[in-house]
């Protein structure tokens, strides 16, 4: 499978789940891991662009696809990707333990629907739960983030 | 390791699939496992073969068939979702797909996932029995067709056999009026209780061991919710009432 881009060897066992094995295995911790069973989004990355839940796949089923992370969406040192300039300029997190799933949410959100109205948004930002923020300044991040992604 | 030991086989034909369901004990099929994997991560379910059937070519149709919409075994809630022709022959089925959890757990799962989970409180399955489809299961020993009203059998169970698979859904062309109705705690959440309307038919879910059709002119009657967490058995009662009244009035 690739990684963001990087072919990686398969993994060992079966029953290693594709959150676990980016994660352990790969060494990418940015993605982030909570409840493990699909409830929280925390761990949402790209399977050939479409946003799933990593802790409901296993590593052996992306075997020939193409997975992006968070670690994915910027060069090291270069500029951010326009939804996370968006969380950034809009204090869209605070202990950030579920900004990287709510940014590749929002990523797929905005490849699938690039005007979202604010219902879509809400609709679309749903699956991911945050403790912190109460969710408004995502919200505003998610609209700036389709202003960024226009640019 | 979250999931519990098991022996994984990925066919590439749908025959290779039914050839080891039929010579495999104890062998879950897994299609986009947006249920199953659940299932496997809480060590619920601890299966000792999975045959995932994501490597099988061409499993992934939508397509119009005897006034209806065939909907093949690998077709993503999401592509039910999308698909002009499903919105164009019956929209009850995209708008019951549309309640079904969140978008990124239905770019991976499946509309005859669900309908094998079988899951009460789930909505498709109350969508096929309010239409009147069926299932078409293949195994070794050939293809069957199950008329909704006979495939749940009990809370996630169904009257599919061990060696079979279920290949595709067919859902009836959505008659006039129509409506899927449900109350949940948090949207994308399982329903509390729901209410599907095709024409005079109803069924209900959320509120029995199965999705129920019960008649539209007593339609609580004999109903005995189970209570949780969430809702009493009387709370349950109270909205299910209330839902098949907006269901109407649609």
């Amino acid at each position: 499978m690739k990684v963001n881009g990087v072919s990686h060897p398969a993994p060992l066992e079966a029953r290693r789940l594709l959150s676990d094995h980016i994660r352990h295995d790969l060494g990418l911790t940015g993605t982030h891991v909570g409840c493990e069973h699909g409830v929280c989004g925390c761990c949402t990355v790209l399977l050939d662009g479409a946003p799933v839940r990593s802790c409901l796949m296993l590593a052996v089923q992306a075997e020939g696809h193409d997975v992006m992370t968070i670690e994915g969406l910027a060069q090291e040192g270069g500029p951010l990707h326009p939804v996370q300039q968006a969380f950034h300029e809009c204090h869209g997190l605070q202990c950030g333990f579920c900004t990287p799933g709510f940014v590749m949410s929002v990523v797929g959100l905005l490849r699938q629907n690039p005007d979202p109205s604010a219902d879509e948004i809400d609709e679309g930002i749903s699956g991911n739960l945050c403790r912190c923020t109460g969710y408004a300044s995502i919200r505003r991040a998610v609209h700036r983030a389709a202003e960024l992604s226009k640019q | 390791m979250k999931p519990a030991p098991f022996e994984y086989h990925a066919p590439t034909s749908v025959d290779e699939a039914c050839a080891l369901l039929a010579s495999l004990e104890d062998a879950k099929v897994l299609a986009g496992g947006q249920s199953l994997i659940p299932l496997l991560n809480f060590r619920l379910a601890r299966p000792a073969h999975l045959v995932d059937i994501n490597r099988i070519e061409g499993l992934d149709r939508i397509y119009e068939r005897d006034g209806g919409i065939a909907v093949r075994a690998l077709a993503r809630q999401s592509a039910v979702e999308d698909s002009d022709v499903a919105m164009r022959v019956c929209p009850l089925l995209v708008e019951g797909v549309r309640l079904v959890a969140h978008r990124v757990i239905r770019n991976r799962g499946t509309a005859c996932g669900s309908l094998a989970h079988a899951d009460p409180a789930s909505e498709l399955p109350a969508v096929l029995l309010a239409l009147g489809g069926h299932v078409v299961a293949r195994s070794t020993r050939g293809e069957r067709t199950i008329p909704a009203g006979e495939l749940f059998s009990g809370v996630m169970e169904t009257s599919l056999a061990a060696d079979e698979l279920l290949i595709e859904a067919w859902f009836p062309a959505s008659p006039t009026p129509y409506a899927i109705v449900e109350e949940s705690r948090r949207h994308g959440d399982f329903a509390l209780a729901g209410a599907v309307r095709a024409g005079s038919r109803l069924a209900l879910f959320g509120v029995a061991p199965t999705a129920v059709l019960v008649d539209p002119k007593d339609p609580t009657n004999g109903l005995r919710p189970s209570g949780d967490l969430e809702a009493t058995p009387e709370f349950r009662l109270h909205l299910i009432k209330v839902l098949i009244e907006r269901a109407f009035a649609a």
